[in-house]
């Protein structure tokens, strides 16, 4: 068995964008624009980037809730893209759960939390409403949870509680895959620590997969093994996380970097160098020319505007960017 | 940045009047702010940052939020003792207020000239060609690039970080003493909210302007703070010049809390999480409020809330460890 | 707990903390009085034949247009006087109310279950069949309502089920209408995305997530329906194309009283009280319900 679990190649999604009463096609949002990417078993693989970025869209097309314009998804070797819709909902929707970055609406508010967490098992499989309670008591523990919490409706948790059950939910099928969208950003700062330490927890345990969304880099780090800075669509750099965050070759990678570090001041109380970028993330609608980041560059040079920058590999990581033609 | 305090706070109360009774969301919490200074108030959700600020320039939701003891004065005024037709007059011409949400901080059917120049319009007594002048001259001050062009935009028509200086505009508008930031910035991307923070230094800097800055993300705190205050459940842990609180940490929870976040210039093996739930206001147990979740408590810790004592210069804390005489 | 829920019981209730105790005894009226009248509404309807005095039906040409008992010239025999015929008003008041009632309710159940369902499914499925669920809708708001009653009375004939087929025909496009609109927002939230992620089929989502999230707006709707449909059959009767003679309806109570409103003006104006007094009640209800269920709704 492979020790890649599932990987994209060169996924692209536009979205058609029609004007007036006619529905004129005018243009398409290239949400994604050709990414590639992997994630091994038993690791960690985060999309990083700003809103616009696209890593939302990519994660939603692993989860199947979007249709992809082009590219395709290969899970344990084989090409999904090919699966017949009974296929995916007996093979891989199971072994691919999720986890969502907001909890309080991730959950049916009109369910009581045993049935939250039983849906997937009620939904995919034929065990008995004795199996199903001791699954979910099973998974209750799992998570940190007591038993008695089965029996409440959501609003009476905490959100890092709320979140904790949603893993639990997640964990319901034994997937090999979940797919975390900012699982601790809604949460207080001390209870992410929480969050955080009982997904590393249940990654060891369980030996599943993560493809994580995430913009705060300080988390990314500490949970990921494989980091893909995403920006207008494309991936700019990739790479073992340690290896990125010591060397981070990508400038925007290193903008990003420094707009996220605690730096303590050393002289005046507050003074921080940083790099501050110029401007905004241009509108996938209409990307600009060559290497996408060039209009906000701090380095970018002629050839930036007129040529896209390939691939260049730099020990465990690749970059995109003219700089190290 | 002078040393004219501009904000003085004593032992301000503010208690919510509900269905359990009266939770004392704040329950003495003293601070100043001089002027051209920006003090952080950083803490976790509950912890009664967002009522402090609500405090301080009076738009509690009556009738259930009250202040209920204290003092706020602001130039030596105190605000407390103002009507409200007086408060109104304060409001957006000496102190002003920036929250969180861009989206929904602005009025979707006016236009955002009209929406600076409302605040000018309330509070200075000038024509509409010297309105109009304020309003260019402000949209400047925000760095918004071709202002003349942007009077007649709508917000929809702007991104997250334009909204939020068009935001920062109409706080900025009548040049107040005082602007108290609500997470103005946690809804922003990571570099987007870079530029923000640089930009409003450079406004503190013009302007002289004192800012409360009320936040959970201690990054913000290093880069924009000269001072931070760190609340929990109510009250005032802690209280110190930045740098100080962060080479210097006394209190066990913004030790915790400080642990407790990943650092992205080091590795970090293992977080440390503070185990437990904020303590609930309704019902709250004498002697220290962080007391079930402090990893090394005393023994006195549960008889009596501890007394603010100051360790340093400018930097105090409450906590009965520090009164133990070595 | 913790602060959150401290903070969301702290929100303001909108019926106000802080109002003196006179407020708030006043408010607390605006509920018991009119459930008081439902309630006493629903009762007599059901206990009609046992609680009225006198048969509704039955004529008396000598005690024709008495007043009612508390005036002068009139009996405790009949409370509320007699109508036109000597009918007693409120046998014919009480046994009118089960009428009204029970138009009311078959024709509520009918047209929220049809309303409900196509309101679901157009806005779930979406596509082609949203735009022909939707435009179906229209066509039937659009339609003229006294008209198609008309119609049906002159073709079918007028009776207790023309009546019903008439209201609903006419009413499940307003459900449909709202139904869908409050399933557009609950297909966005993140729960409902969860259950897709897990396989749920959409036949699934639609009756275990949406329809029990949606159930706030509707039972409001139709509270306030009630009072609406006793509106509408109180107006059909009165016309004379509603629920035929001689069974009482308080529509037709009040035309039959039109010519006597200067002399005997309580054969029209009881009946008339009731139809306000019930209505103004739906109304007061619903509106109650509204703020009792949506501050919930939104605790999420």
């Amino acid at each position: 068995m492979s020790d890649i679990l599932l990987e994209g190649r060169d996924l692209v999604k536009h979205y058609p964008v029609t004007q007036g009463l006619l529905r004129k096609l005018v243009g398409y949002v290239r949400a994604v624009d050709g990414i590639s990417f992997s994630v091994e078993r038993g690791k960690t693989l985060s999309l990083v980037g700003e809103s616009g970025a696209g890593k939302t869209t990519a994660a939603r097309a692993v989860l199947l809730l979007e249709k992809l314009t082009s590219g395709c998804i290969f899970f344990e070797g084989q090409n999904i893209c090919q699966f017949s819709s009974s296929q995916l909902k007996a093979d891989y929707r199971p072994r691919v759960q999720a986890v969502q970055q907001n909890p309080w609406s991730s959950m049916n508010p009109r369910m009581r939390v045993r049935d939250i967490i039983a849906e997937p098992l009620v939904v995919n499989t034929r065990q008995s409403k004795q199996q199903v309670r001791k699954r979910v008591l099973e998974l209750l523990d799992q998570v940190g949870l007591m038993p008695e919490h089965a029996e409440r409706y959501p609003h009476e948790f905490s959100g890092g509680q709320r979140q904790r059950i949603a893993v639990a939910r997640a964990l319901a099928l034994h997937p090999s895959l979940i797919v975390l969208d900012e699982p601790v950003s809604a949460l207080d700062v001390s209870i992410r620590a929480q969050i955080m330490n009982l997904l590393k927890d249940l990654q060891d345990q369980h030996n599943i997969s993560y493809l994580v969304i995430a913009h705060n880099l300080a988390t990314v780090r500490y949970m990921s093994h494989s980091v893909a800075i995403m920006y207008l669509g494309e991936i700019v750099e990739y790479g073992e996380a340690e290896a990125l965050f010591e060397q981070p070759l990508h400038p925007y990678t290193r903008a990003l970097i420094s707009a996220s570090v605690l730096t303590v001041p050393e002289e005046n109380d507050r003074e921080v160098t940083q790099i501050i970028l110029k401007g905004e993330m241009p509108s996938p609608l209409n990307p600009p020319s060559g290497c996408r980041f060039h209009t906000r560059c701090p380095c970018a040079w002629d050839i930036c505007s007129q040529e896209v920058p390939q691939k260049k590999v730099m020990g465990t990581q690749w970059v995109r960017c003219h700089l190290y033609d | 940045m002078s040393d004219r305090i501009v904000l003085q706070v004593e032992n301000l109360h503010t208690s919510f009047f509900t269905r359990l009774g009266e939770v004392k969301v704040i329950d003495g919490v003293s601070f100043y702010v001089r002027e051209g200074e920006t003090l952080g108030i950083v803490g976790e959700s509950g912890c009664g940052k967002t009522v402090t600020g609500l405090s301080i320039i009076r738009l509690l939701p009556e009738p259930a939020g009250k202040v209920v003891g204290g003092k706020i004065l602001l130039d030596g005024s105190d605000l407390l003792k103002l009507s409200q037709k007086e408060m109104r007059e304060y409001r957006g011409k000496k102190i002003t207020m920036i929250l969180q949400d861009p989206m929904t901080s602005l009025n979707p059917v006016y236009p955002i000239g009209d929406q600076i120049a409302e605040s000018i319009r309330l509070h200075r007594n000038l024509s509409e060609g010297e309105v109009l002048k304020e309003v260019i001259s402000t949209l400047k001050l925000l760095r918004i690039p071709a202002p003349q062009m942007r009077l007649r935009d709508y917000p929809f028509q702007l991104s997250g970080g334009m909204r939020q200086r068009v935001v920062g505009a109409i706080a900025m508008s009548c040049r107040p003493r005082l602007l108290i930031a609500d997470e103005p910035t946690t809804a922003l991307d990571a570099t987007i909210q870079a530029q923000y923070i640089a930009l409003f230094k450079e406004i503190q800097r013009e302007t002289g302007v004192a800012i409360v800055f009320i936040t959970h993300d201690f990054g913000v705190i290093a880069n924009i703070c000269h001072r931070v205050a760190v609340m929990y459940a109510g009250k005032i842990v802690e209280t110190a010049r930045t740098r100080e609180l962060f080479k210097n940490p006394q209190h066990p929870y913004t030790i915790a809390l400080m642990e407790s976040v990943p650092r992205l210039d080091q590795k970090t093996d293992r977080l440390y999480s503070i185990q437990g739930q904020p303590p609930s206001l309704a019902n709250l147990p004498p002697g220290c409020r962080f007391l079930p979740r402090c990893s090394d408590p005393l023994d006195f810790c549960h008889e009596r809330e501890p007394e603010e004592k100051v360790i340093g210069d400018e930097h105090s804390v409450s906590c009965w460890r520090m009164w133990r005489t070595n | 707990m913790t602060d959150e829920k401290e903070i969301v019981a702290a929100r303001p209730k909108r019926k106000g903390y802080g109002l003196s105790q006179r407020a708030r005894l006043v408010k607390k009226l605006t509920l018991i009085i009119p459930v008081a009248i439902l309630s006493i509404l629903v009762l007599t309807a059901i206990f009609a034949p046992w609680i009225a005095p006198d048969s509704p039906t039955a004529t008396n040409m000598l005690e024709r247009k008495l007043p009612p008992a508390f005036m002068e010239g009139g009996t405790t025999e009949h409370l509320l006087g007699t109508d036109g015929l000597g009918r007693d008003i409120l046998s014919r008041l009480i046994y009118g109310g089960r009428v009204s009632l029970s138009v009311s309710m078959l024709v509520i159940a009918i047209t929220a279950s049809i309303g409900t369902a196509l309101g679901i499914v157009a806005g779930y499925l979406g596509g082609h069949l949203e735009s022909v669920l939707m435009r179906i809708t229209d066509v039937s708001m659009a339609f003229p309502g006294l008209l198609l009653a008309m119609l049906l009375s002159v073709g079918i004939g007028p009776g207790f089920w023309t009546v019903i087929l008439a209201l609903s025909i006419l009413g499940w496009a307003v459900y449909a209408r709202m139904v869908r609109g409050e399933t557009l927002k609950v297909r966005e939230l993140d729960f409902v995305l969860q259950a897709r992620i897990i396989g749920a089929s959409p036949l699934r989502i639609m009756v275990k997530h949406i329809f029990p999230n949606i159930i706030n707006s509707l039972i409001v709707v139709m509270t306030l329906a009630v009072g609406l449909m006793i509106l509408a059959e109180a107006t059909l009767s009165y016309l004379g194309i509603g629920i035929p003679a001689p069974t009482p309806s308080w529509g037709s109570m009040v035309a039959d009283g039109r010519n006597d409103l200067s002399m005997a003006w309580w054969i029209s104006t009881i009946p008339g009280i009731a139809i306000g007094l019930v209505v103004l009640s739906c109304n007061f209800l619903g509106d109650w319900l509204r703020d009792k269920l949506d501050p919930r709704l939104r605790r999420l």
